[in-house]
């Protein structure tokens, strides 16, 4: 497992997106009401960049004339054919049991534990502040 | 991290021919420099005339931007399919798509009930993706839209076009007002084969009226694209039965964005009751069929996906391993990536037909 420093937690505020390039692979980060997802920028059905897709919520119904919007804000739409995916599995709606995204592991770090290391060379003046938002692949 | 990111295949990505893309206007008025003085004022004054159930309502299917991949509208502003950039940039490069056919759909005069404006709006139409599409883009080629309501003059838009190796087949409308086997669409299938040019058959929007299922209108989305099955269903068998075939045996129909899965049934079904009715219809000289399997070809997108991926591949056994055209349908939501779309297995010569040449032959490309 390797773990890539993205950028400033303060770069990816609630309600935001972010797609970066992590060891050759297109990745997309969300950040939905403090929670952060990380998910492969690829559609395992149909191809698409997946991460430019609507943030929405689970449609259910327990029989014609009733449907309610469940789990706000946890899942992603594919922009192409719509297909639903649970951002926190990468685990699709559509054919749970054959499809999902590619997730990886996210969370937030301090700047502090990501430059302290076990050895000591020539030193310059650092500034550590904020946190940091760290991905394992 | 942050390293250049392209992401190529090993071995060479194979050239396809995509029978299915459709340009968009950029603006509402695009057209009206390619219209004639007396229609562009028509058309400023009066706009298009259109049978149409639903008002205010998309009348195909729609799921993501009103029908359109959600990634494909153009930074620039415009419709999804309005920019030629773009459109070489998510589909014609990385796709790696030798030949493109368009399918012009908007306000082509297909669907027009003013036979003036049809006749000058498909002429436009025409003028139009030349200009604009395949004169800037050489992988592009062109689909002469006609006035199908008033065949004297799409026969007219025909013989104007078919010198012009640029246009490839004829387009027709899958909704028409009467099943394209009457035999008032002739004049149109004797130009094509004096022409040497397909008729490709797409679904539009309107439905000339009709109501898209032929009973009635679909409640949900999901049943209205179904539909598209139904219409192509009924002209196959209306075209082969009204003799279509048997008075013009060099015509070539291509049906697009209308599923293939259902061929056989069709075919199974039109075979046992000829054999009853066959003195109705003592126009057919071979059992319907036949001339199904000679004169009518298919697209893929939207392809049939049967749980057990392999069930397709029977499908495609009976009507023919060249009688199948890969298609995209981009900028519209439903597109098909080539390399996810076809979740079955075939040979690399069956590959190979599929995605290109079938498609090579038939519209002799090159």
């Amino acid at each position: 497992m390797s773990r890539h420093v993205v950028c400033p937690a303060a770069e990816l505020p609630p309600g935001t997106r972010k797609v970066v390039v992590i060891d050759g692979r297109e990745i997309g980060l969300f950040n939905v009401e403090g929670r952060l997802h990380a998910l492969l920028n690829r559609c395992p059905h149909g191809g698409a960049a997946i991460c430019s897709g609507v943030v929405t919520g689970l449609s259910q119904s327990s029989g014609p004339g009733d449907y309610r919007l469940e789990r706000r804000g946890e899942f992603l739409r594919c922009p192409w054919h719509g297909w639903e995916f649970d951002m926190a599995t990468g685990q699709s709606w559509c054919d749970p049991r054959r499809t999902r995204v590619r997730s990886f592991e996210v969370r937030r770090e301090t700047g502090g534990d990501l430059v302290m290391g076990p050895y000591v060379a020539e030193r310059y003046h650092v500034t550590v502040e904020d946190t940091y938002i760290v991905v394992d692949l | 991290m942050n390293a250049p990111f392209i992401e190529q295949k090993a071995r060479q990505t194979l050239a396809v021919v995509d029978c299915d893309i459709h340009p968009a206007h950029r603006t509402p008025g695009e057209l009206l420099p390619y219209l004639e003085p007396r229609w562009r004022e028509h058309y400023q004054t009066h706009g298009v005339h259109v049978r149409q159930a639903l008002p205010s309502a998309l009348m195909y299917p729609r799921m993501m931007a009103a029908g359109m991949r959600a990634d494909s509208l153009p930074e620039n502003g415009g419709p999804a399919g309005s920019d030629l950039d773009l459109l070489r940039k998510q589909h014609l490069d990385p796709v790696n798509v030798e030949f493109g056919l368009l399918m012009a759909l908007s306000k082509g005069g297909m669907e027009e009930r003013n036979p003036g404006l049809a006749a000058a709006l498909s002429r436009a139409t025409n003028d139009w993706q030349i200009d604009r599409w395949v004169r800037e883009e050489p992988r592009l080629r062109a689909g002469i839209v006609v006035p199908q309501e008033f065949p004297e003059a799409a026969v007219a838009e025909i013989e104007r076009c078919a010198g012009d190796r640029r246009y490839v087949q004829i387009m027709l409308s899958s909704r028409p007002s009467d099943p394209l086997g009457h035999r008032r669409y002739w004049p149109i299938y004797e130009a094509a084969e004096r022409a040497g040019l397909p008729i490709g058959l797409h679904p539009v929007g309107y439905n000339g009226g009709h109501p898209s299922t032929g009973s009635g209108w679909p409640t949900f989305y999901l049943q209205e694209h179904y539909v598209f099955v139904a219409c192509m269903e009924a002209l196959a068998a209306s075209l082969i039965i009204e003799g279509v075939f048997e008075r013009f045996p060099k015509l070539k129909v291509v049906l697009v964005e209308g599923g293939f899965g259902w061929a056989p049934a069709l075919a199974w079904r039109m075979d046992k009751h000829f054999e009853k009715f066959r003195n109705e219809v003592a126009h057919l000289k071979r059992r319907p069929s036949e001339y199904l399997r000679e004169h009518i070809w298919w697209t893929t997108q939207p392809i049939e996906e049967p749980a057990q991926s392999r069930h397709i591949v029977e499908i495609i056994d009976w009507i023919g391993w060249d009688r199948l055209f890969y298609s995209s349908d981009y900028p519209h939501w439903d597109y098909d990536n080539p390399s996810f779309a076809f979740k079955f297995p075939m040979t690399e010569e069956q590959r190979r037909k599929i995605f290109r040449d079938n498609a090579m032959a038939l519209y002799r490309l090159a």
